[in-house]
């Protein structure tokens, strides 16, 4: 099984095919809807002035995600309280939700990938191609599991988005993933999909 | 009437961290009928594991433990306001404890009340009395949004899909509704469906088909067909589990049928995830029991 450390590399990307399991380790960070949103809104569309607060945190996560990693996911987190923070669940949430945005968070950040479940659209896949970058799934629904590779929680971005949206930095070992989407235009989804469709149409005349 | 806030709490450890019996076993039927080495079964093996490590370290199997459904069926003359007022409580103490997700925002702002207190729809609790003699139960259900957000429901006619006001129309919109979810519910999944009734009745029952067993018949013998048909025709499809391709996309089927005015003809699907989780307790007197 392929072992990939982040930050990742151009080439390391560009050798990754459909259908290939991988196992992640270093540090990443997780964003989700209101992540995405707030990337789009302030950074890039620049629809709404960024806050001093938006400044600062764009610098902090800059150079975790320049080469590096979004998580789709919105974890269970003990220790909130505290601030001894520990991942109790973490299982990739949907990640078509942020089909409008993620090409461009790409390229912004020069992202090498994202990891979410159930697979992207065109706009990413052209954003995997151009970028490059790939489409991670992980296992829906394997929270407990998928916690237990999370060696430490490095600290929390924006925990005012509540705990499942908030940005959690966080460092992992042998995360387990499979690509699904290449930066060869490859995609799972598009084979299983088509492949459903046609079979859809064959009972669809029955 | 006793406090049963204690009770309710286990209730929700166990249906968030502990996949009913029944759904396991047939996961793990799954697991063999997929082909040795694919990616199904690979996702297959994932996912068991996770079942038996998440019941081992009572944490969730899931990190999004949904909205909380409840569905309550009191002896006459308990008091529903003191029984919701102990569900409010005990999913509070859930969340504290992290057998619960942080999970209830505001519509429009987007804030996240923080311990999975809400508004009066949040948690959901449906209420319904039976007789005196008959104990209290308390059945709980726990469905995550990437499902939810698969769940579709069709008004027949359907013109495009020549899907006409029968059961042959059902089977088409049902057909339909499923290879657009692809792997995005948390494929292999549980399909609750309901057939008739005004919008809202629909979506209402056809996720309380989702509290019968795997398997169960249904008493409706045309229903019970096709139940089974669009099992067996929806794992042609080839979906598989988490959308990788396979031979497993959902594990049942279930349907109910509703009165209906003549005009309305709706049929409502509620896909559930693999991560099933429902679980239900039962008080009589002063013995709680779980299953």
């Amino acid at each position: 099984m392929k072992k990939l450390t982040l930050p990742i590399s151009d080439e390391d990307i560009r050798a990754l095919k459909v259908g290939e399991t991988v196992l992640l380790s270093g540090v990443m960070m997780t964003g989700r809807d209101a992540v995405h949103k707030w990337l789009n809104d302030a950074f890039i569309a620049k629809t709404v002035e960024p806050t001093e607060d938006d400044v600062t945190v764009f610098e902090a996560i800059k150079p975790i995600l320049d080469g590096g990693i979004i998580y789709h996911c919105g974890p269970v987190v003990s220790g909130v309280d505290t601030g001894d923070y520990k991942f109790v669940a973490a299982g990739p949430t949907t990640s078509i939700r942020e089909e409008p945005y993620q090409a461009l968070v790409m390229e912004l950040f020069n992202l090498k990938g994202v990891i979410g479940k159930g697979g992207m659209e065109a706009k990413t896949l052209q954003g995997c191609m151009d970028t490059p970058a790939v489409y991670f799934h992980a296992i829906g629904g394997a929270a407990s599991l998928i916690a237990q590779s999370v060696q430490d929680v490095i600290t929390v971005h924006k925990l005012d988005f509540g705990v499942p949206e908030a940005m959690w930095v966080i460092d992992v070992k042998d995360f387990p993933v499979v690509v699904t989407m290449d930066s060869h235009g490859g995609s799972q989804h598009v084979t299983v999909k088509e492949k459903s469709q046609k079979v859809l149409d064959e009972l669809m005349e029955k | 009437m006793q406090d049963l806030t204690k009770e309710i709490l286990e209730l929700i450890r166990r249906t968030s961290t502990d996949l009913p019996a029944d759904v396991e076993a047939k996961l793990r039927t799954a697991y063999t009928d997929e082909e040795d080495g694919s990616a199904a079964q690979g996702a297959l093996d994932t996912i068991l594991k996770n079942v038996d490590l998440a019941r081992s370290n009572s944490t969730p199997i899931c990190q999004d433990t949904g909205t909380p459904l409840f569905y309550v069926h009191y002896p006459e003359g308990l008091s529903t306001r003191k029984i919701k007022k102990q569900i409010v409580d005990a999913v509070t103490e859930a969340t504290k404890l992290n057998y619960l997700r942080p999970n209830s925002v505001n519509a429009v702002t987007g804030a996240n009340t923080g311990d999975n207190s809400g508004d009066d729809h949040y948690p959901t609790i449906h209420f319904e009395e039976v007789d005196e003699n008959l104990p209290l139960t308390i059945e709980l259900m726990l469905k995550g949004g990437g499902c939810e957000n698969v769940g579709a429901q069709y008004k027949l006619p359907n013109v495009e899909m020549h899907a006409g006001r029968d059961l042959a129309g059902v089977r088409k919109v049902v057909l339909d509704a499923v290879q657009k979810a692809q792997g995005k519910g948390c494929a292999p999944g549980i399909l609750g469906i309901a057939v008739g009734g005004d919008r809202g009745a629909s979506y209402l029952a056809s996720k309380e088909t989702l509290l019968t067993k795997i398997g169960a018949e249904n008493p409706d013998a045309e229903l019970d067909a096709l139940e089974n048909q669009l099992t067996e025709e929806i794992n042609q499809m080839g979906i598989g589990p988490m959308g990788f391709g396979g031979k497993t996309t959902v594990l049942d089927t279930k349907i109910k049928g509703l009165h209906r005015v003549p005009a309305s003809y709706f049929v409502s699907v509620s896909y559930m995830c693999w991560a099933y989780r429902r679980r239900k307790m039962t008080v009589s007197g002063a013995e709680v029991s779980y299953d």
